[in-house]
């Protein structure tokens, strides 16, 4: 029995343990009459244990109800389409309520149990489950594990118990959720086959690679992928609508693509921004963006450390660039594109402003020169106006490093003696080739950054 | 070149005589060599037996110089007649030709028996079709390696046509094997008239009444047709059709899911057929260790394009005629109550095979069969009604039903043949291997885990259950196959093997160092020492071996462990 354990560090070499894939998240907010004060009830829902789980099965519940349990403890073995799998706990608590019991099957998500923090919690928590389970008809509602009994014949049917579906019809029609009842078959005496069931759940024909050239036989026989792969040919929704890149998006997916072969890694850094806040505040007037202030404090920084400036071209040198150029990411309405502003440690904050004013207009007016957005040597990425408060930004190919900024927020923080003082702060990530950028090497990097941040007078001299 | 053989079959083994004290030969304990080392060990003992060459047989080994029959001095025909030219009866006169006995196989079919013409040999040359085109159609497997493979088609014919080539060519290996020993080959029927009497020939005047001193009965099994099952060899077969593939349905129900459903499953979904199976109990692929059938479940049933109805009997099945599809009819197995009826191209009846015994003249020496199978006692003696032993009759093989395999019945051959030349034998049952050969395959040795706990209970002693994945393997993982695991059930205590069970990439060839480790009774604890080759599949079992947690402390039939 394989044991996954759904720590950070796990999930990050397994493709298919997306954050999303979490044992716990987060309660759902609760109704309006309940304090909206803190969700302390969990749902443990079915984990996605692989790229094809579609629902997991209940193998065992290794805790019982009632039973406390600390993060990262085994709680619940799952049977997958693959394995069977020990789900451990991200968050210590109670196992409240189970809500999917052993034997039973749930599909990918849906909540099979709840984990109330406290025993004050314990009750509704209850509550909760036995409005879940037993009575009421949630499309969480366990399913038998075996194979779908064959299509119940309507009281119109001639003859009674007849089944007219093949297997692997009954298993697409269980995949897509079709019910092989209503449609009319189109196979040999009548019965439904599988094409009947993908015609019906709106799926092209199976791929022609894998037909059987089979000896003639009365109505062609396509042998479509087996089960487990038709998970890689996505389904297709009926109604949707296919858009192609523009040559702008296109080329942003390329380059995402092209930064997969790059091994990054990620610092974080919290940053008190009340020096900057002030600082802006004085300059806005004159013209000065807080992106301006930003790409000038990371040019600064750069200067102090080249090794960040740098990027890797070859797989096997460090190419120190001469030049500070801060690419900037800006959204535009129909994808992204990182303007430039060139040597940005040499620029005073004003020139720098009125440079980053005309970039801005350049890119709207789609004209922007290629080296004027492909020379960056250090990009900088700023959700910090939408409310994000931390983000992962993806290295453009090319470069050595990113960093993201989020936004600026009261905080609590404690100083040395112990007293707590509440500060503006703002997270700040960067992602970094490790082939030329070491850990210590950014760590050093952002706390030149801060420095400069925290004491911004450098950045107006 | 026969007695060059002969001799070197036949001349003592060449272990030291004296025993080694400190030597350790391939992990193997000193008892396998000197049977008198370790008087407490006699469950094992009795595996060894066959490395007790004593001292008479060299005049078998001169007997056997001078061809077959020379010998016969004792006014019978025969020394040894065999009932049955199958895998059984070819293993036992092979070994008695050996023996220096004079002796005839009796068959009124053709040479080889279910295995070679209907059974394990056609079978494997359709499952070589069915994996290479399993191969070739699973497209990521391909993509995996960097391989492209265009639409994978096949010949249905050419496909029968393998099977059917590779039965004559096994079928002639066997016959030259016979005839150049020199066994008599009778054809025809044969007939137990009395006690070593009997006839063969086609049961009318031109039979021959030979005599011989022993006599073994090898006459195999017929697929079992369960009543209200009508079959018409084409639209509702046995596996005895289903093996000339001469049409691949599309939708084919198979009842049973035993060994030979669960293949034939494997053989028409990899040919683009559906498959339905219908299984009396409550569970598809019962038989297997839970554990291994729920994986080999999840592996081989559910993705591919099969469903199946559990807990219910085919009580009545029509073959197709009158534009009518094959027509199932099922019932509920425990109150009989009509379920539903199935409609289907093809319905392929795997219910298990049935002792062909009829004929065979039993009532002359008064023996009655149980439900077809001859009675024996655990040295192959069959039993007459009044529980007594028949002298000079052995039954073998499928004909006995003690375990339905090829390789039993030649082992039980083997194991009659060294009685009847003076050497007591008893064949451990528990070590004898059983393969699945799907894709992947599956196989096992001894007891399944709720056998072994089940004894474990009654006997007093405790169980472990160690496990391996194929996933950690490199070999396995270089062909892209790493689904797959191997289960050890075995006593902690002492470090008996209990029985060991494979599924995946070639399991059944890699059970027999297992089951060799039972039939030696070599345990745990001697076996981790021994060396794998690297990078190969075996090393599953050799991580098998050593994730065992043997208690030496304990052990009370290990005499010395060994430091290594």
């Amino acid at each position: 029995m394989a044991s996954l354990s759904f720590s950070s560090s796990v999930s990050s070499s397994i493709p298919f343990l997306r954050p999303s894939a979490l044992l716990l998240r987060p309660r759902p907010r609760p109704p309006s009459r309940l304090p909206p004060v803190r969700a302390k009830i969990r749902e443990i829902f079915m984990p996605a244990l692989s790229s094809t789980m579609t629902e997991g099965k209940i193998v065992s519940w290794v805790k019982s109800e009632g039973d406390v349990l600390s993060k990262g403890e085994s709680v619940v073995v799952v049977e997958s389409d693959k394995a069977d799998m020990d789900v451990e706990t991200f968050y210590d608590g109670i196992l409240a309520a189970i809500v999917v019991s052993e034997g039973e099957t749930a599909p990918v998500g849906a909540a099979i149990g709840l984990l109330a923090e406290t025993e004050a919690e314990l009750d509704e928590a209850r509550a909760r489950a036995a409005a879940k389970s037993p009575s009421s008809p949630a499309p969480a509602a366990p399913v038998a594990e075996s194979p779908a009994p064959a299509p119940v014949p309507s009281a119109a049917d001639l003859t009674p118990g007849k089944v007219v579906a093949t297997p692997f019809a009954k298993k697409l029609a269980k995949q897509h959720k079709v019910d092989v009842g209503k449609l009319a078959g189109t196979g040999p005496f009548g019965r439904v086959t599988p094409e009947d069931v993908e015609k019906a759940a709106g799926i092209a024909p199976a791929p022609k690679t894998n037909v059987v050239a089979a000896a003639p036989v009365a109505t062609p026989v396509a042998a479509p992928a087996a089960p487990a792969k038709a998970a890689v040919s996505y389904p297709e929704i009926p109604g949707a609508k296919i858009v192609p890149f523009t040559t702008m998006q296109a080329a942003v997916s390329r380059n995402m693509i092209e930064s997969l072969s790059v091994p990054t890694f990620r610092v974080g850094y919290p940053i008190a921004t009340d020096a900057l806040d002030a600082l802006y505040k004085k300059v806005k007037g004159k013209g000065v963006t807080m992106t301006a202030l930003l790409a000038k404090a990371a040019a600064m920084a750069l200067v102090q450390h080249p090794v960040v400036n740098a990027s890797c071209k070859d797989g096997k040198s460090f190419t120190y660039n001469s030049s500070v150029n801060i690419a900037v990411a800006v959204a535009m309405d129909d994808g992204l594109i990182t303007p430039v502003l060139q040597d940005a440690d040499k620029l005073d904050l004003y020139l720098l402003s009125k440079k980053w004013k005309e970039l801005v207009e350049k890119a709207q007016a789609k004209q922007l020169q290629p080296q004027e957005y492909n020379s960056g040597t250090f990009t900088l990425s700023n959700l910090g106006m939408f409310g994000v408060d931390r983000f992962d930004a993806i290295l453009p190919p090319g470069q050595g490093a990113i960093m993201a900024v989020g936004a600026s927020k009261p905080t609590v923080v404690a100083d040395k003696e112990g007293f707590f003082t509440v500060k503006n702060q703002m997270l700040v990530n960067v992602t970094a080739d490790h082939r030329v950028i070491y850990g210590a090497d950014l760590a050093a990097f952002l706390q030149t950054f801060m420095k400069i941040i925290q004491n911004p007078e450098s950045l107006t001299m | 070149m026969q007695s060059a053989i002969s001799i070197s079959l036949s001349s003592p083994s060449p272990i030291p005589r004296s025993c080694p004290r400190s030597l350790r030969f391939c992990g193997l304990r000193k008892e396998a060599f000197c049977p008198d080392a370790s008087p407490g060990a006699t469950s094992l003992r009795l595996t060894t037996l066959n490395l007790r060459y004593q001292h008479s047989n060299l005049n078998a080994v001169f007997a056997a110089l001078k061809g077959n029959g020379a010998a016969s001095s004792n006014g019978f025909d025969y020394d040894l007649v065999i009932i049955g030219a199958g895998v059984g009866g070819h293993g036992a006169a092979l070994h008695a030709v050996e023996k220096g006995l004079k002796t005839a196989i009796i068959e009124g079919d053709v040479v080889g028996g279910t295995c070679v013409n209907r059974g394990c040999v056609p079978s494997k040359a359709l499952l070589a079709v069915s994996g290479r085109m399993r191969d070739l159609q699973n497209e990521q497997h391909m993509k995996s390696f960097g391989l492209q493979v265009a639409a994978a088609g096949y010949d249905r014919q050419k496909v029968a046509d393998h099977a059917n080539n590779l039965a004559s060519k096994i079928r002639g290996n066997l016959t030259n094997s016979m005839k150049a020993l020199g066994v008599d080959i009778l054809t025809g029927f044969g007939t137990i008239l009395g006690p070593q009497k009997l006839k063969f020939g086609k049961g009318d005047s031109g039979d021959k009444i030979i005599t011989a001193k022993d006599i073994i009965v090898a006459t195999g099994s017929v697929p079992l047709v369960p009543k209200g099952i009508e079959v018409d060899g084409k639209t509702v077969i046995t596996s005895d059709h289903a093996l000339k593939l001469e049409f691949v349905p599309q939708w084919i129900a198979i009842v049973g899911s035993g060994y030979i459903g669960l293949e034939f499953s494997d053989v028409y979904t990899a040919l683009g057929s559906e498959v339905t199976f219908v299984e009396a109990l409550d569970q598809i692929m019962p038989g297997f260790d839970p554990e291994i059938g729920k994986l080999a479940q999840r592996v081989l049933v559910n993705p591919r394009k099969i469903d199946s109805y559990t807990g219910v009997f085919a009580s009545k099945i029509t073959p197709a005629k009158d534009g009518k599809p094959v027509q199932i009819e099922l019932i509920d197995a425990k109150t009989k109550e009509p379920k539903e009826t199935l409609e289907v191209d093809a319905a392929l009846i795997a219910t298990g095979r049935a002792p062909f015994t009829k004929g065979l003249g039993l009532e002359n020496i008064n023996v009655q069969t149980q439900r077809g199978f001859v009675p024996v006692d655990e040295r192959m003696r069959v039993i007459d009604t009044n529980g007594k032993l028949v002298p000079h009759l052995y039954c073998i093989g499928d004909a006995n039903g003690k375990m339905m395999l090829a390789h039993a019945a030649s082992a039980q051959g083997i194991s009659v043949v060294e009685q009847v030349t003076g050497n007591d034998h008893v064949l451990n049952h528990l070590s004898i291997p059983a393969a699945c050969f799907t894709h992947p395959e599956i196989s096992m040795v001894g007891l399944t885990e709720p056998q072994a706990r089940e004894r474990a209970e009654k006997e007093g002693f405790e169980v472990s259950i160690a496990k391996t994945s194929f996933k950690a393997n490199t070999k396995a993982l270089a062909e892209n196959e790493g689904e797959g695991m191997a289960k050890l059930i075995y006593r902690p205590d002492n470090g008996e093997i209990l029985g060991v069970h494979i599924f995946g990439l070639h399991a059944a060839d890699l059970i027999h160092e297992a089951s060799n480790a039972i039939a030696m009774g070599t345990r745990i604890q001697d076996i981790k020492f021994a060396v794998h080759a690297h990078p190969t599949l075996s090393e599953v079992l050799d991580e098998l071996f050593k994730s065992a947690k043997v208690k030496l402390s304990a052990s009370k039939t290990v005499a010395e462990p060994v430091p290594v």
